[in-house]
């Protein structure tokens, strides 16, 4: 990427610096003068939204850590020790907890930005492997931090989950033993997932610097999906995008402290105030917000297919639904990026984006009745999104006439304006 | 593969349509609980809600006076009686307070020693044996975030509208709901078949209805003090329900009034700031067609 580095050492300092270690040739060249396209609208804002957000889960996390303690006897006191009696410590947890439901907002606008407007696609699609490797580092992030607390539905949660191994044929009841150090969830389970939970998200750091190497080779997608033709259609990263990003970062934080200081509880469930108890199993086990879609998916399938018991079933779908996103640049093979130009797949991807919210509705709703229904319907729905519409689309849609440059639809924009 | 397409495109209607019927079903499903849970008007609802002094003190009165007999609040500390947003009682009330109450010391002589501001509010029973020994088989719940562990299911689209206005009171309506919602005999209301197993009572909102708590409070069992102006406050179950129960979320919530301070601080920054570098954002973007 040095071809449009415009990098001069000012000085003898920077020229030492330069041929030893060139840290500012790289920021010069990655964060300022990197060529972007200058077309991107506010859906692309979320990246630099997301690494704040693994920033801000990063340093409040560690702060609580000073003060948590992970013990079954002391864990859920000490949370409420760090809300009580720690200096600021109600801001800190409260923005702990707040920021992991804000995380998976951003995230998923993110991940549904990249599917409407085609981000997967060449040469783009180890950067969308990549941020589908987050995506499932993330959960897995999270689902551990939600079993800290030590409430009821921490516990039960981790109960309902860790079963899910047991499914595997064979070795699953050793998996599960493995995973929980012990026939159930105890100390144990909450010391590993304290220490898994602590080192994840330094994973996803350096998963994200590899996110963001794939992102500047082939330079970003952009809303009309047709690749930079030259100098025209781009502007530098710096001020330009900085800028906007830095705009949008604090936009978002609007919403974040409304729920922090306002609405610290909303989003987490009020059992959960209440201390895990093995002998009392709480009456609906509900998994935090940003899991439902797949917890959805994991319970519809309730009935067996041949060999398949509809436990293994459910497990092999929920798994399914998650590892689909990785071979997506592969299923959908129209030559046109941005769903914009796409007459008929716009139509599928929003029924897409409605479909997902229905899954997550329902995965809060007890397995009875209508739900079981309609968690089967909007199951097959995703599934039939990614394996038959996407690849049938690809063929038989006509897509509109593209812009031939990202210059030509920008002015194309003004004109009709 | 046009027609398959078709296909597809009709089971989509078709779950479209069951989809927004079950979300109109939702109601059906938060009934399930008991009666429906009346909203209380509190005084800390809302986003510029804050705690009544008066009422902590007398919610704190019922609670001292009555539930605290069963119920432990093992991570209130004498001290926080006196914080700024609580009840507000004065230092020296809270040391006379404490000192009415004897904790275990194991460096104190026969390990026993008046209680001191810093220390916790002491437990009525040893341990949950021994609680459940004394109150027919339950266990009377700690107090300390009960008011955070209770909450109503709200029907679509209500919980929704919840999100917005921030409201967090579903705990302490039912808590007072529950501290009125007791029959002497089973109600015609009851689920058909309903006995009611000995030793228990019948309550229209806890779950199944058959409760282990007595009925903790009736009219005139505490008495309130006269205000300084005179004035007072009913003796009543509504009155003693709603204080005890705004306690409790104080007890559960101790920081809710300085939280909230600190929000609007802070929201206030962050929609100026929004606007100031929405402005820097334009004037750099001024010159390029995007």
């Amino acid at each position: 990427m040095s071809e449009h580095s415009t990098y001069v050492p000012g000085n003898a300092v920077e020229k030492w610096l330069d041929d030893r270690l060139p840290v500012v040739r790289f920021a010069k060249e990655h964060l300022m003068d990197f060529p972007t396209p200058k077309n991107l609208n506010y859906w692309w804002t979320f990246g630099a939204i997301l690494v704040m957000c693994l920033g801000v889960q990063i340093v409040t996390g560690i702060i609580l850590a000073m003060h948590y303690t992970p013990n079954v006897a002391m864990a859920f006191d000490s949370v409420e020790h760090i809300r009580r009696d720690v200096n600021g410590g109600r801001i800190i947890q409260a923005t702990h907890a707040v920021g992991a439901s804000m995380f998976f907002i951003a995230l998923y606008i993110h991940m549904f930005r990249g599917l409407f407007y085609g981000s997967y696609k060449a040469p783009r699609e180890i950067l969308w492997i990549l941020g589908v490797v987050i995506f499932l580092l993330t959960t897995a992030t999270a689902f551990m931090g939600y079993i800290l607390p030590w409430g009821q539905m921490s516990f039960w949660g981790a109960t309902v989950i860790s079963n899910i191994f047991t499914a595997i044929p064979v070795v699953g009841e050793n998996i599960k033993q493995l995973v929980l150090g012990g026939f159930a969830v105890g100390n144990p389970t909450l010391n590993r997932f304290f220490s898994l939970h602590y080192l994840l998200p330094f994973i996803i750091a350096a998963v994200v610097a590899l996110h963001i190497w794939a992102l500047h080779v082939p330079g970003n997608n952009n809303p009309v999906g047709v690749e930079v033709k030259d100098s025209r259609d781009t502007v530098p990263f710096h001020p330009y995008y900085t800028m906007k990003d830095l705009y949008g970062m604090v936009l978002f934080m609007i919403p974040f402290a409304w729920f922090v200081f306002f609405a610290p509880d909303i989003l987490g469930h009020p059992d959960n105030y209440i201390m895990a108890n093995a002998q009392v199993t709480p009456a609906h086990i509900v998994p935090e917000w940003y899991l439902l879609p797949f917890y959805t998916i994991l319970r519809a399938i309730d009935f067996n297919v041949l060999f398949i018991d509809s436990k293994l079933g459910g497990v092999i779908a929920m798994g399914g639904a998650m590892l689909m996103l990785l071979i997506v640049p592969w299923l959908d093979t129209s030559k046109v990026r941005s769903g914009v130009f796409r007459p008929m797949f716009k139509w599928f991807f929003a029924l897409f984006a409605i479909n997902f919210v229905g899954l997550m509705y329902l995965g809060a709703q007890p397995a009875e009745g209508i739900y079981t229904v309609l968690a089967k319907v909007c199951t097959g729905y995703y599934f039939l999104y990614f394996l038959v519409i996407l690849p049938v689309l690809s063929r038989i849609e006509t897509p509109k006439p593209l812009p031939t440059s990202i210059s030509e639809s920008v002015l194309g924009k003004t004109a009709h304006a | 593969m046009i027609g398959a397409n078709n296909m597809n495109i009709r089971k989509l209607i078709i779950a479209a349509a069951a989809l927004v019927a079950g979300l109109a079903m939702a109601p059906a499903q938060a009934a399930e609980g008991g009666a429906h849970v009346e909203r209380q008007a509190w005084s800390f609802g809302g986003i510029f809600g804050t705690y009544d002094t008066n009422q902590l003190q007398r919610g704190f009165q019922v609670f001292r006076e009555v539930c605290s007999s069963c119920h432990s609040a093992h991570l209130i500390s004498f001290r926080n009686l006196m914080e700024p947003g609580g009840p507000q009682f004065s230092e020296a009330q809270v040391r006379a307070l404490a000192a009415e109450y004897e904790v275990a010391d194991i460096t104190a002589d026969g390990g026993r020693r008046p209680a001191v501001p810093a220390d916790r509010w002491p437990s009525p029973f040893a341990n949950d044996v021994e609680a459940r020994d004394a109150n027919g088989g339950s266990l009377p719940p700690d107090f300390s975030v009960l008011a955070k562990a209770r909450g109503v299911t709200d029907p679509f689209p209500t919980w929704i509208f919840n999100y917005f206005t921030g409201y967090q009171e579903g705990g302490t309506d039912y808590i007072h709901a529950l501290l009125t919602g007791y029959h002497e005999e089973v109600p015609e209301t009851a689920p058909h078949d309903f006995q009611l197993p000995e030793g228990k009572y019948y309550n229209d909102y806890f779950p199944g209805h058959a409760i282990g708590m007595a009925p903790p409070l009736a009219d005139g069992s505490v008495d309130y003090a006269e205000g300084e102006d005179g004035q007072s406050v009913p003796e009543t179950l509504e009155q003693y329900s709603t204080d005890v129960a705004a306690f409790m979320m104080w007890m559960a919530e101790p920081h809710l009034v300085s939280r909230k301070q600190t929000g609007f601080a802070v929201l206030i920054f962050l929609v100026l700031f929004a606007g100031l570098m929405y402005g820097t954002k334009r004037k750099i973007w001024a010159g390029i067609e995007h």
